[in-house]
């Protein structure tokens, strides 16, 4: 059903969102609405110095690319790129970046969340905390706000 | 088999991957897990509440019950905290 393929990239690099939303709408007439999110590292007020960032190369591009393709033919796109970086993160970087574009903006927005909703407890990707002082940090614990935000969609589905 | 561990499932363990093989009575991914925490004392630690484990046959998520089938990689790590 859509007629492109969404834009699905796993790095350590940094991205820029400006560059992407160029990239992904230039020379098109036929796109009325562009929703970005991107995630950031935050800092917790100076208790940390980084995140790293583990991800399952090879099935982080495909379970990404999958639910790309799911909110491709769930909503009337032009437009899909998802970026997610892996390694070490600092905080005020940034971590994640989601672009979806639509002729109009209901599509664009509700796709984005989709995406990101599923990211955040689906795609094979784990956050360990760097301590400021230097001390040993954890694996950040799954959420489960992050299970409802999903479910939420897989409701809006059977009904 | 190719098991690949990640995050604390790894640190855990002890070892990013390794090939193990199964015993003929272990056919699911559950099974799997139960078998593995017999192994020792970094296994027992990694797995102790298997249900919060996740695991993946050839980087697809699958349930503890499905079938291993000769599967050539299979992954257990912990709940995703991607995003």
């Amino acid at each position: 059903m859509a007629v492109f393929t969404p834009d699905i990239r796993i790095q350590s690099a940094d991205f820029d969102l400006a560059a992407e939303v160029q990239a992904l709408t230039a020379g098109r007439t036929d796109i009325g609405a562009v929703v970005t999110f991107s995630g950031m590292c935050r800092g917790e007020a100076g208790r940390l110095s980084a995140l790293e960032l583990e991800h399952y190369p090879g099935m982080a591009e495909a379970e990404i690319s999958r639910v790309a393709r799911q909110a491709a033919e769930r909503w009337p796109l032009q437009g899909l790129t998802a970026i997610h970086r892996y390694g070490r993160i600092e905080p005020g970087e940034n971590i994640v970046l989601v672009i979806a574009a639509s002729t109009h903006r209901h599509a664009a927005f509700e796709a984005a969340s989709f995406l990101m909703d599923f990211l955040k407890s689906r795609a094979p990707f784990w956050k360990k905390e760097h301590q400021a002082d230097g001390s040993s940090g954890d694996w950040i614990d799954a959420k489960e706000a992050d299970e409802e935000a999903l479910r939420r969609w897989n409701l809006e589905a059977q009904g | 088999m190719k098991l690949v561990y990640f995050a604390w499932v790894r640190e855990r363990i002890g070892k990013a991957e390794e090939e193990v093989d199964l015993p003929i009575a272990v056919t699911t991914a559950g099974e799997l897990l139960h078998w593995l925490k017999s192994r020792g004392e970094e296994y027992e630690n990694a797995l102790q509440y298997p249900d919060v484990i996740r695991v993946a046959i050839n980087q697809q998520h699958v349930d503890h019950a499905e079938k291993l089938n000769g599967a050539r990689e299979v992954a257990l790590f912990p709940p995703m905290t991607g995003g």
